[in-house]
């Protein structure tokens, strides 16, 4: 200011006019400055126009089928369009949370059955019955249960299903081969919590220590192990998916008394005591890895790839990732029989969610819609990632890979049947997995003995009292 | 002093402008302060005031917060994973700084009495410019049980791989090791600009009375670094106290709870569980136990101040 005042007289012309300029000039920059900031607090993750759907999912896998179904709804709608964005697994959930706070939450995302009932709680999830487009979505569509498991315990429906996945035996043919075992006795497994059954006997038999000796011979090493017979054994945690949940249930145990939504959990019943006393025991005799033999980064899959495991158990969604594998013929056999004379799995399923902040909610409903349509269903069906949720564009998908030389059927087998349970899917999922998970793991190390159940127990059921 | 010697000119300024330079001095002072002092003020004592009101409700972060008294605080001395929380956080920092500050250390009087070369300082910093995310891959990577170089090397030598971020006992320690390694080169420098404020004359007198090396690291650079070494311990132990980028990266607080230090439990309690609430308590009890722990350093250590007369 003052500098101009003195540089006045010189240049009387200018004066003026530099004042003003200044002015303008700073006017300009803050605007531009504010806009900035603005559009930067309204743009975020969300579609930048409410004609444009935001789209996320966590498997990158699946992207190139979901763009083809968004390419569709594009044609079919011309005014509206998708766009997707894929995040890992972790950055995902963190990213969504932060979504939810900072506003910035995607219309549409690829929702998961453990995290669903924490989101309804927090009541940020658009019931879908109360949109035009996905009002009409109904149970029927699609195969047994799925639509029951998006509804919440208001009645309400909070997810589209898209896909449906259980779990099975995934086993390494060479190493079979090596151990004289034919893939087709996998099918007549059976296990029981005192003795093992046929699939200890026979994880066993595949179990070779470092010194070449079979886990049922004598002289076997059982802290040096070459290959383990069970791969991939892990400590799990409150719904134990790829873990032991499959063994408790055909053991006759629940997670808890009523599923959906129940509000007492049955970790202490003796009969997961004994079935995780049996689990955990596979590796104390050395048929399975213990809890530091592998790193988090070396799972079951690897395991199997690496010829360092002959069976692991393991989701039907990881089928894609074993045809990665270059150089180890593999296959696909169900969970062996229980003692109550059934296999078992748990029945896991992804649902498309519309948030409480989408911008265009009618919009996203439609997308929503048209992705639970046998048209999106059959492209995803085709891509040969996931089994869709509808039971044609199954049997499409079951084609697919048996095309590409993969017997799945053992997956669809189990639905089939009536051998699938539903995951736990009640309030307080987070927490449960928070006092669980390092429980388990205090068990499977041997820290605390299997009736730690009761205590853990205790503590997850007085969640539902306190609260 | 001063007066001596300014110069007629300045005599002038100071006589003809005092007012006003005085006010022109105060504007210009604020002007210079108002964005620290904003961000202060927005990004510290505003949430520090609003983190200890939330100390005292329920609160998911979605919905509004309720009062709750006590509720959190009495909790927390209930919970079993909050004590051995800080427990392994103790022992975290016992071995982070306990092994950082000795070979800084080390690694500074090196510097002073051995080698003035730049490159070698350089190198000696180089691990801090690693983003604490990255020094963690890198050293999940090495030493992982099954895929790592550093099992590979043990095996070779007959021994049997350990499981570093797997098995319980072996967690923590590894965990503060990677990060003396990233911060290591950082503290000794420090070190090395307070050893450079020890005059050499000190030195000299000493090498003519006949003292060793190590006598004259004893006597003379330990006493006169005890205000540098204070004020670096106090910043390393304060940094120490949160450490949590290495674990959420490595072991997620695993195996059990062996890994599962404060900052970590808090981050899981308000973004994993959306309990801000008592995780807000469990801060708190974190700003408390750094607050007495910096008190007592500070006396014991009297970082105020100095030997050099």
């Amino acid at each position: 200011m003052k500098r101009i005042g003195m540089i006045k007289p010189k240049f009387p012309k200018f004066a003026k006019p530099g004042t003003t300029r200044i002015k303008a000039v700073l006017a300009t920059g803050v605007t531009a400055l504010l806009a900035t900031v603005l559009s930067a607090c309204s743009g975020g993750a969300g579609g930048t126009a409410s004609n444009v759907i935001s789209y996320w999912l966590w498997d990158s896998s699946q992207e190139p089928g979901y763009q083809q179904c968004a390419d569709l709804f594009h044609k079919a709608n011309p005014g509206l369009s998708v766009k997707i964005t894929q995040y890992g697994w972790n950055d995902y959930w963190t990213k969504l949370t932060a979504g939810f706070i900072a506003g910035t939450a995607p219309d549409v995302f690829t929702n998961h059955l453990t995290k669903y009932p924490q989101f309804v709680d927090l009541n940020v999830l658009q019931p879908l019955d109360e949109l035009p487009a996905t009002k009409g979505i109904s149970n029927d569509e699609f195969q047994p249960g799925l639509g029951e498991l998006w509804t919440g315990q208001d009645g309400h429906r909070y997810g589209s299903p898209k896909d449906w996945d259980t779990v099975g035996l995934f086993y390494n043919e060479n190493l079979l081969q090596k151990a004289g075992v034919d893939p087709s006795e996998l099918n007549n497994l059976a296990w029981n919590p005192q003795n093992g059954g046929t699939f200890e006997k026979l994880i066993a038999h595949l179990t070779i220590d470092t010194h070449g000796v079979r886990g049922d011979q004598k002289g076997f090493d059982k802290n040096h192990i070459a290959v383990y017979g069970f791969g991939g054994l892990g400590a799990g945690d409150n719904m134990a998916q790829t873990t032991w949940s499959a063994f408790a249930y055909s053991n006759g145990w629940t997670y808890m008394n009523k599923n959906p939504w129940g509000n007492s959990y049955n970790y202490a019943s003796p009969k997961l005591q004994e079935t995780l006393k049996w689990y955990f025991g596979l590796a104390q005799k050395g048929y399975a890895p213990t809890y530091n033999s592998f790193s988090s980064s070396f799972g079951g899959f690897n395991q199997l790839a690496a010829n360092k495991a002959a069976i692991v158990q393991d989701g039907a969604w990881m089928i894609a990732t074993y045809q990665t594998i270059k150089g180890v013929k593999w296959g696909i056999a169900p969970m062996p029989v229980g003692p109550t004379g059934h296999r078992a799995g748990p029945l896991g399923s992804l649902a498309d969610s519309i948030t409480k902040t989408a911008k265009n909610k009618d919009a996203a409903a439609k997308w929503v819609q048209f992705m639970s349509t046998a048209q999106c269903q059959n492209v995803i069906a085709k891509a040969g990632v996931v089994f869709p949720a509808r039971p044609a564009s199954t049997q499409l998908s079951l084609q697919t890979r048996k095309a590409a030389g993969i017997d799945a059927s053992s997956f669809v087998d189990m639905v089939q049947n009536n051998e699938t349970f539903f995951l736990p899917i009640s309030s307080y999922g987070a927490d449960i997995t928070a006092i669980m998970t390092p429980g388990l793991q205090a068990i499977y190390t041997g820290q605390k003995p299997v009736s730690y159940l009761e205590t853990l127990n205790e503590q997850v059921n007085r969640l539902f009292k306190l609260n | 002093m001063a007066s001596n010697v300014v110069s007629p000119a300045s005599k002038t300024s100071s006589r003809g402008g005092d007012s006003r330079k005085h006010s022109d001095d105060t504007r210009l002072a604020l002007l210079f302060i108002t964005p620290a002092a904003v961000g202060f003020l927005v990004f510290l004592i505003w949430p520090l005031i609003r983190g200890i009101y939330l100390s005292f409700t329920s609160y998911n972060l979605l919905t509004a917060a309720t009062w709750n008294g006590l509720n959190n605080y009495k909790q927390m001395v209930l919970d079993p994973v909050f004590w051995n929380a800080l427990k392994v956080t103790l022992e975290y920092v016992v071995i982070n700084i306990g092994v950082q500050t000795i070979i800084a250390l080390v690694i500074a009087v090196m510097m002073q009495r051995l080698t003035k070369s730049l490159v070698v300082r350089g190198i000696i910093l180089t691990p801090y410019l690693v983003s604490n995310v990255v020094a963690a891959l890198v050293g999940l990577w090495i030493l992982d049980t099954n895929l790592g170089i550093f099992n590979e090397l043990l095996k070779l030598i007959g021994l049997n791989p350990v499981g570093f971020f797997t098995d319980g006992p072996w967690v923590i320690p590894t965990i503060a090791l990677v990060n003396v390694w990233r911060y290591v080169g950082y503290t000794s420098l420090l070190i090395f600009a307070g050893l450079q404020t020890i005059p050499p004359d000190l030195y000299e007198a000493a090498r003519t009375d006949g003292a060793s090396e190590p006598q004259m690291f004893v006597r003379i650079t330990l006493p006169l670094l005890r205000p540098i070494l204070a004020l670096v311990l106090i910043i390393s132990i304060i940094g120490s106290f949160q450490v949590f980028d290495t674990v959420s990266v490595t072991t997620q607080g695993g195996p059990v709870d062996s890994s599962r230090v404060l900052q970590y439990y808090i981050y899981d309690m308000a973004f994993g569980r959306f309990r801000f609430g008592y995780a807000s308590a469990l801060s708190v009890a974190l700003l408390i136990v750094l607050m007495i722990v910096t008190f007592i350093q500070y006396r014991l250590t009297r970082a105020g101040q100095t030997d050099l007369a």
